[in-house]
């Protein structure tokens, strides 16, 4: 057992200016800020639900060995359609796992070390990099900043449709040692683009590992956006995901959040509605069970006229298992004509499992639409005698309500093998056969 | 097939059923009929083995064994089928989905093999011509927007898809229009065999117009307390329940 201190002077041996001086600039502010502020405790509001210090005194390595096989990965795999696979083992690049296959006219697809190495990719980064994640409060993003290194880029240039799905694979390999590893992504779509982007999180091993990674978006205008984020990690597996999207006129972006295990999950996923007409659809489904703990916090920032957003979390909360949902949504004062829904619904499966929901509203235009609600029960009971009166067992009836549940979450994902290999997930989870 | 001997059951401290006794051969069509209260739907419940009712003694035998040790589930396997009066709506899953997992899950505990998607398929779209429902009803949600005669016209669909030894049709005829009633009836009485047997629990002799039963028993107060042939219902329609009341009414 180590402690805080010791991981962060690991950290601290760890950061290096590398790049450009205002990239230089922007990771030693964000150094002292994570120094100042240290990791969350659960006296910090926003952590007051999700623990990661006992996390943060694993005997963590910074450099951990890759020892993933094709096999390892053959067996993770989401997506049969083509698809553009880049591949990241404890947050480094794994050439061998990974194939790129959309042209370079269609779209820009590197690392995000590699990209920095072409001027006119890097002059973009430096435009964009850290500026639309929160490096002020979020001590998480703060150290991803300032340790940024590896990652994804990804830049699609203006008109151009990204024809295959872009699928990003983070591997938590813990065979060996302790791992703490910090992916840094930068999307940038460029105006009347399309993409569709996944990333998967899954470990092997039997070890902790710590996985704090930052994905900045920013959608420009008439740009179409769908971002698949799943998560499979194991039992001992921590994971700060911080999802930022900046949208500009006109643009669409959907969003399916889906979490089906881990030690200790937390998914930020932050929207600015940064200019008029945009559309944000924000949807969640999480299915702790055991003692897994699944916190999803999520903002949508209407700053501009005229938006719509809306969001939908499901939670199917199993064991000891406990789930957290936080949404805040602004309307700030210019947004007039403002739509915002959100709603948040779990069903708790045992007698033991926890979900706490918070809905955050804070309005400050007067000529708006918005709801929310939140609602947590059991599975109807009459339903279930219902299909059992019918020759389901018990585990089987539950298994369909809760995929009946789960489905107008799933039924977003448009790329067909994801969402058919979620509910295989889904239903070996509820042990059915 | 089915043997009640003085069966009792309660709902929290209300005792429903006070010592209720039928006797249902195969091939056999029962008509149970009934003033509102008279525990004809707790006795459909209790078969079916629905949980928020407590039997506090008597027995139930089905094909010798004893039906109410067993799960809702192994009823439904053994060859109990419960038709709904109040069918529900379930978003999410079709009639379809759960109707093939249901079959598999019954042939399953019955030794056999699954049933192909083929086999299944020709199944289906044999039993949809019998109650006269449509494709496009089969492959939405369950129920979910059904007006109430597509609803019940569901409920008869599934009988004649799981095949039931002993089919118990709850009140099934009420809400329906004369149409819907035919369908229904035409359904149930494409089942009838030598093997099979119905409880046809109903309020008005209208439908026994068209399921035309061997025998009607009267339920008051939680017992059977008129039993004859199909004759009892008529007399029935015509003098409605309240010489049954009177006549029970020391009973009381």
């Amino acid at each position: 057992m180590s402690n805080t201190a010791t991981l962060i002077d690991n950290l601290k041996a760890e950061f290096q200016l590398e790049g450009n001086s205002a990239l230089k600039s922007i990771k030693q502010t964000a150094w002292n800020t994570f120094e100042t502020l240290g990791f969350p405790t659960v006296k910090n509001e926003e952590f007051k639900y999700t623990n990661f210090i006992p996390a943060t005194k694993s005997n963590f390595t910074l450099q951990a060995k890759n020892s993933i096989s094709l096999a390892d990965f053959n067996s993770i795999e989401l997506v049969k359609e083509e698809a553009n696979v880049l591949v990241f083992v404890n947050g480094i690049f794994n050439t061998k796992l990974s194939n790129i296959i959309s042209s370079k006219e269609e779209v820009y697809i590197a690392t995000l070390a590699e990209a920095l190495t072409d001027s006119k990719e890097e002059a973009l980064i430096t435009q964009h990099f850290a500026q639309y994640s929160n490096n002020i409060s979020d001590a998480f993003t703060a150290l991803s900043t300032a340790l940024a290194k590896d990652g994804v880029y990804i830049h699609v240039a203006p008109n151009k449709v990204v024809s295959k799905p872009i699928v990003l694979y983070f591997i938590a390999d813990t065979y060996a040692e302790e791992v703490f590893s910090q992916p840094r992504n930068l999307f940038i779509f460029d105006k009347n683009s399309q993409a569709t982007i996944v990333e998967s999180f899954t470990s092997f091993g039997n070890k902790v590992s710590f996985n704090n990674i930052v994905t900045e978006i920013t959608v420009a205008k008439d740009a179409i956006i769908d971002y698949y984020k799943i998560q499979n990690e194991n039992e001992k597996a921590y994971h700060v995901g911080t999802t930022q999207v900046n949208q500009k006129g006109n643009s669409v972006f959907n969003a399916v959040t889906v979490t089906l295990n881990g030690a200790i999950v937390r998914n930020n996923l932050n929207v600015v509605l940064d200019e008029e007409h945009v559309e944000a659809n924000l949807f969640g489904l999480f299915l702790p069970s055991g003692n897994t703990h699944v916190d999803n916090h999520t903002i949508v920032d209407h700053a501009k006229p005229h938006c719509n957003s809306n969001e939908l979390y499901k939670g199917v909360l199993d064991g000891k298992s406990t789930g957290v949902f936080n949404g805040k949504i602004f309307v700030r004062k210019d947004a007039q004509k403002t739509n915002a829904f959100q709603s948040n619904k779990s069903i708790l499966l045992s007698d033991e499992a926890t979900i706490n929901t918070k809905p955050q509203l804070e309005i400050f235009a007067d000529d708006v639409k918005c709801s929310h609600g939140a609602t947590s029960g059991q599975l109807d009971a009459e339903s279930l005698f219902y299909l059992r009166s019918r020759g389901l067992s018990e585990k089987s009836a539950k298994a369909m309500l809760v995929y009946a549940f789960a489905s107008d979450v799933l039924s977003n994902i448009k790329i067909e093998s994801l969402k058919l290999n979620l509910e295989h997930k889904i239903a070996e989870k509820l042990a059915v056969n | 097939m089915l043997s009640i001997k003085n069966l009792k059951a309660s709902i929290g401290d209300k005792e429903i059923l006070k010592g209720l006794s039928l006797d249902i051969k195969p091939g056999e069509v029962h008509a149970i009929m009934g003033p509102n209260g008279a525990g004809k739907s707790t006795l459909s419940s209790v078969l079916a083995g629905r949980s928020d009712y407590e039997v506090t003694g008597g027995s139930v035998e089905f094909l010798g064994k004893d039906l109410l040790e067993m799960s809702p589930e192994d009823r439904a396997r053994e060859g109990v089928f419960l038709a709904f009066q109040y069918p529900i709506e379930i978003p999410g899953v079709s009639t379809t989905n759960f109707l093939k997992t249901a079959i598999n899950e019954i042939r399953k505990h019955r030794g056999q093999d699954n049933l192909d998607a083929v086999s299944f398929l020709k199944m289906m779209k044999e039993k949809m011509k019998t109650v006269e429902i449509d494709q496009s009803l089969l492959s939405r949600s369950l129920n979910e927007g059904f007006s109430g005669g597509e609803k019940k016209r569901n409920e008869v669909f599934q009988m004649a898809m799981l095949e039931p030894k002993l089919a118990i049709l709850d009140e099934t005829d009420s809400g329906l229009d004369i149409d819907a009633l035919r369908i229904v009836a035409n359904g149930v009485n494409a089942l009838r065999g030598k093997d099979n047997s119905f409880i046809v629990i109903t309020h008005y002799q209208r439908l026994l117009d068209y399921i035309v039963p061997d025998f009607v028993h009267v339920l008051y107060n939680g017992k059977i307390v008129k039993s004859g042939t199909k004759e009892l219902a008529l007399e029935l329609e015509e003098k409605g329940y309240d010489w049954i009341k009177e006549e029970n009414k020391e009973a009381v």
